[in-house]
Formats: C-alpha cells, sequence, structure tokens
C-alpha cells in the first residue's frame, strides 16, 4: 500500500486509463500546456500530446457538448469543468442532453462520458465560485453522480467511470487535492454505486460523502476519546444512490446525522433522512439530523465563509443531540 | 445524375408530403400527441442535401425531423410507429415526433432544443477526427438557431480545431413567429461565418437540384479542406410552426405567394420539361408514395403499445 494524494490518486487513473484504452482523451480548458488549473493533468500534454489532451476555448457548452457527441460516436471522452460552478453555463448538457440521449432515443445512443468537476467552498473565492452544488445534479435519472472522499476511492471510481458507458459527473473537491491516504497497489477498480463503511461503530451513524467525510472521520477521533463510537458510512455515489450499508448501520445504531457541504435545504441530508424514515421507521429513537452549510451565498472574508461551511464542532454537537 | 436518382428524389419529396399531411390528420384526431412540427414546403432541402452526402456522413438536426428521417432511409413504418409512440417506432415510442433517429442510417437525432444540437455535432466531428476517418457531420438547423451562444461556441470550435462540419442553415424565414429581422443582426445568415473566417454561401431551397449541387460542393470542400462550411439554404414552411400556431405573424398573401414555388411542383415542372420523365411516370410515382404512406398508417395504428417494463429500460446502458 502505498501512502499518495488525492490528486496524485486521480492523476494515476487518468493515466492508466489512457495508457489502457486509445479512445479516452481528455479536454477542457487549460488542460494541456497549462498543465490543469489544480495541476492533476501535469505532464500529460508532453506524454501524450495535443490529440489526446485537448485544450479547449473557455467555452462550456463547446466542452460538454462535444464530448457528449464523440461519445455518442464511440470514444471515451473526459471532458473537464474547471470549477463545477461554471458547469451552469452547460447545464443543458449536464442534466438535459447526456442523461436523456440514451433513453429518448431507444437505447441507440451510449454515451461513455466522464465530466470531471471541482466543487466546494473554504478557498475563499467568492459566491460564485465556492458552491456544493451536487444535489442538483444527484436529481437527474439518467446521470451518475460520483463524489470520493479518499484517494482510493477517488482513483478506483474514477476508474470505474471511464470504463463505464453511461455520463458520469465526478466530483472533485478543491480543497481535498492535499489530502493523503493509501491506495492499493497495481491494478485495481471501485464500483459505482456502492456505499461504505467507513468507520465501524455502534452508537450514532454519520452518513456523509467527500469533504464531509474528511470532517466526519475527524469529528468521530474527538467523539471516540470522549466514549462515543458513531460509524460513518460514506455513500461515495449520489446516485445511483446505495442506501443498503445506511440501514444496515442505522438499524445497529437506531441514530443518524447527515453531514453534506452542500445547503441543508433540498439537499442530500434531506434525502438520506426521508429515505431511513420511510425505509427503518420502527428503529428511529431520535430525530435525525442534518449538518450542511448555513444558507447564505458563501461570502469572501474567510471567517465569515468559515461560519457558513460545516465544522467538525457541528458534527460533534449533533452526534451528541441525536444521543440525548 | 442519373434519371433513376431524379426520379427517386422526386418520390422522397411526395412521400415527406403526404406522410405529412397524414400526421397532421392523426394528430387532429387525437392519435398522435406532444407537439408536431410539420416539413411541407421545405422538402427540397433535406432532399437535396441527403442526396448529396457519402453513406458514411452524419446527419444531425432539430425539432423538424420526419422528412430528415426519410431522406436517410428510414422508412415511412417507422416514423409514423414513432409518431403514434409505438414500439415498433425507432425510438421505441420514447421519442415522438421531435426526436427520430436511427443510426444504421446515420440518422443521428431530432432534439428539440434550439441549438444545443450544434455543440453535439462539433462533438460527432471531434469524435470522427480523433478516429482519423474523413466522415464529415451534416447539422442542419433553423434560422432561429444562430442567435443563441450554442451557435457561435459550435461554429468558433469546428473552425479552430478544423472539423469536418456542414454547417447547414435552413433559413425558412421565421424563428416561431419572429421573423429573421426582428431576431437577427444580419438577416443573411450565412454572413454570421464570416465573423469564424468559415467559407460559406446560400442557395435557394425550393429548388432540390439546386440544394444538391451546392450541398455537394460544400461537401467535397469540407472533405478536402478539412474545414467546416456554412450553407445557408432559403425555403419556406407551408404550415404553422407546429400544429398549435394561429400564424398571426405572417399574412395569407406571403404565404400563397411562397406556395406558387411549391418544391415539387418546381421538381415536376423540371422533370416534364427535361423530359427525365412522362406526367403518367410522375403521377405513377405519387401514387406509390400514397400507398406507401396508407400501408404506414395501418402498420402504425396495428403496431403494440411499449411494453410497461419499458419505462425503466435505457436509463443506463450499464
Amino acid at each position: 500500500m502505498a501512502k499518495i494524494t488525492m490528486r496524485e490518486a486521480i492523476s494515476q487513473a487518468l493515466m492508466e486509463e489512457m495508457d489502457r484504452d486509445p479512445a479516452v482523451f481528455i479536454m477542457g480548458e487549460e488542460v494541456g500546456v497549462w498543465g490543469g488549473t489544480y495541476a492533476v493533468t501535469k505532464g500529460f500534454y508532453d506524454k501524450y500530446g495535443a490529440a489526446r489532451v485537448k485544450d479547449t476555448p473557455i467555452a462550456e457548452n463547446a466542452i460538454i457538448g462535444g464530448a457528449i457527441g464523440a461519445a455518442m460516436v464511440g470514444q471515451r471522452p473526459i471532458a473537464e469543468l474547471m470549477t463545477i460552478n461554471f458547469g451552469f453555463s452547460a447545464m443543458d448538457y449536464i442534466i438535459n442532453q447526456a442523461p436523456k440521449l440514451h433513453y429518448m432515443f431507444g437505447g441507440q445512443f451510449t454515451l461513455p462520458l466522464v465530466i470531471r468537476a471541482v466543487g466546494g467552498g473554504g478557498r475563499q473565492l467568492g459566491a460564485t465560485h465556492s458552491q456544493t452544488p451536487d444535489a442538483i445534479f444527484a436529481h437527474f435519472p439518467g446521470l451518475k453522480v460520483v463524489s470520493p472522499g479518499t484517494p482510493e476511492d477517488a482513483k478506483g471510481l474514477l476508474k470505474s467511470a471511464i470504463r463505464s458507458n453511461d455520463p458520469i459527473l465526478f466530483i472533485e473537491h478543491a480543497t481535498m487535492y492535499q489530502v493523503r491516504g493509501e491506495v492499493p497497489d497495481g491494478e485495481y477498480t471501485i464500483p459505482i454505486g456502492k456505499s461504505k463503511v467507513q468507520r465501524a461503530g455502534k452508537d450514532v451513524t454519520i452518513v456523509t460523502y467527500c469533504k464531509g467525510l474528511e470532517l466526519s472521520m475527524k469529528a468521530a477521533d474527538e467523539l471516540a476519546k470522549q466514549g462515543i463510537e458513531v460509524e460513518v458510512v460514506d455513500l461515495r455515489t449520489l446516485r445511483p444512490l446505495d442506501m443498503e450499508p445506511v440501514i444496515e448501520s442505522f438499524k445497529k445504531t437506531n441514530r443518524a446525522v447527515v453531514v453534506e457541504e452542500g445547503w441543508k435545504s433540498y439537499g442530500v441530508g434531506s434525502e438520506i433522512a426521508s429515505r431511513i424514515y420511510e425505509e427503518a421507521f420502527d428503529y428511529v429513537d431520535a430525530p435525525i439530523i442534518r449538518v450542511a452549510q448555513k444558507e447564505v451565498p458563501l461570502p469572501y472574508n474567510r471567517t465569515l465563509e468559515q461560519a457558513a461551511l460545516p465544522q467538525v464542532a457541528d458534527i460533534t454537537a449533533a452526534v451528541k443531540e441525536v444521543l440525548k | 445524375m442519373k434519371k433513376e436518382q431524379q426520379l427517386d428524389l422526386y418520390y422522397q419529396m411526395v412521400l415527406i408530403r403526404r406522410l405529412e399531411e397524414r400526421g397532421a390528420e392523426l394528430y387532429q384526431a387525437g392519435k398522435i400527441g406532444g407537439f408536431m412540427h410539420l416539413y411541407i414546403g421545405q422538402e427540397a432541402v433535406s432532399t437535396g442535401l441527403i442526396a448529396a452526402r457519402e453513406p458514411r456522413d452524419r446527419v444531425i438536426t432539430a425539432y423538424r425531423d420526419h422528412g430528415v428521417a426519410l431522406n436517410c432511409g428510414i422508412s415511412a413504418n417507422e416514423v409514423m410507429a414513432e409518431l403514434l409512440g409505438k414500439a415498433t417506432g425507432m425510438s421505441k415510442g420514447k421519442g415522438g415526433s421531435m426526436h427520430m433517429a436511427d443510426t444504421s442510417k446515420n440518422m443521428w437525432g431530432g432534439h428539440a432544443i434550439v441549438g444545443g444540437h450544434l455543440p453535439i455535432a462539433s462533438g460527432f466531428a471531434i469524435g470522427d477526427q480523433y478516429a482519423g476517418n474523413d466522415n464529415i457531420t451534416i447539422c442542419m438547423f433553423g434560422d432561429g438557431a444562430t442567435n443563441i451562444g450554442y451557435f457561435h461556441e459550435a461554429l468558433n470550435l469546428s473552425k479552430t480545431w478544423g472539423l469536418r462540419v456542414l454547417w447547414v442553415c435552413e433559413n425558412n424565414q421565421y424563428g416561431m413567429g419572429t421573423a429573421v429581422n426582428r431576431a437577427s443582426a444580419v438577416d443573411e445568415i450565412r454572413r454570421k461565418a464570416e465573423g469564424y473566417g468559415m467559407k460559406n454561401s446560400e442557395v435557394d431551397g425550393m429548388d432540390v437540384m439546386k440544394v444538391y449541387d451546392a450541398a455537394k460542393e460544400a461537401l467535397n470542400f469540407v472533405r478536402n479542406e478539412s474545414q467546416p462550411y456554412l450553407l445557408e439554404i432559403d425555403t419556406y414552411r407551408f404550415r404553422g410552426h407546429s400544429m398549435g400556431d394561429p400564424e398571426r405573424y405572417r399574412k395569407a398573401e406571403e404565404v400563397k405567394k411562397w406556395q406558387e414555388n411549391d418544391p415539387i411542383g418546381i421538381f415536376n415542372k423540371q422533370l416534364l420539361e427535361k423530359k427525365v420523365a412522362t406526367a403518367k411516370v410522375l403521377d405513377e410515382i405519387e401514387a406509390r408514395a400514397e400507398a406507401e404512406v396508407v400501408k404506414a398508417v395501418e402498420f402504425a395504428e396495428a403496431s403494440p403499445e411499449p411494453a410497461m417494463a419499458e419505462l425503466f429500460t435505457d436509463i443506463y446502458a450499464d
């Protein structure tokens, strides 16, 4: 097991899949000569050349629409959105075209397409550049939405995404590229649409993903020192959603906190809480609490920004609340 | 062009006309749902254009797609079945009037978001460029689609990357009910290509042979030069924008004036004058098209509804 960063894990996944399959290519803003805005594709342009690492104009409709077209005719493009916020400029393609084209034409078109997007707050980029809008995208049948929280999952899930024949939005977090973690040596993939227990416990179930996982694992460490054993279930894929490990854990603990970085209203936490109430109502011993972003556009000022984002202390407080 | 091919083009144009006339009746009878946009008046455009392509060239168009589907070789049976939402339609009754495609005929839809299919057309050409072949993507769209951002992103990319796309603007003078000069800063659409340094031309879309010749020339350019090209084809729809159009925006005299230039009538006259066919032969062709439509309606009416299980199939490929 090697210990590598999230950036290295994603980069390795891309490189391994490009080496394995000549149909795989990358297109996006500054992915080539620049080496990627977050340096994920550093060195790719020199290794694979301009035909496989395509620098595009700043034109999200051309990028995502173009990648959809190339996928429909048999290539396996990986389109990069410099930030998920720029994806709003190409919303028609992400939510209205890619998820529909297979179904609406009776299965004639397949879209082996990955859209990599960098999301999340905490880098003082102001309200339009800092969002965690994952729930919006997860609303649409036909799209798969993946958002890993560890280097191991990032690498294995991205490799699966590139091999998949469906359109997949792969959401990375802007503050997590330096997160380190162990990854298996050699070739491996992780199936899309499978939640995972990242930490075992018996007292409270925390359901989370991506940045929420990092925060929840820290909260779990603190709570353990106080004698509270939380079980952390990482969704990893938001659509299709795998509730089995969540329900299984909840039936054991009877108490849950859902942690996400996006806004609370109409969010991932709302969906998870509803599903628990629907599928395991008889096991509920306390109201489920959602920990999420405050309902404000994210401010630039660091103190204000951090006050709006969910923190470890919010999670520990929520766990204690459901244990009351 | 050989006599047989000219007569086949005549057959295709009459087939489109008859099928859509019958379609309009079925729509009014409540057997066809949703939106339905008729191609009547514009038949020479896709008939001449698609006759000029190689079978390996891809065609993608907007929602006014019944004629394009027939020209690409999709059967009248399947078009009618899809209109009626039947399991035997090429999209299994899940797409309807605006979403007709058959990849085996290189007909890639039928897309109903105005302008939305233009970047996808660029994408086809990216895929073909990446694969190293010289296939051309023929992308058809209306004048109304040239005022939205997609058009400009797609044209810019196609020229910057040297993509083999033939952009075909079917200028039927109105984007829904808004005349071109009320919506576009330039009413000669082809001039928009000049902003991207893209070669372009304009042709009379009521004359199928003129469309064919212009398309041949444009396709040769695209194939040989590895460059996109914009062809503006002037035409007119004789019916409303869709079946529910009150047509308050244009005068009956204007429609009548264009109808005197009926593309089928013009071609009929040409074939007689050039002695390609006698009136009797053309009558027989018309009767054959009529019979094909009657058969298609029977086929579609007798076809089964999609199975309820279809509701949950093809959401994902994996």
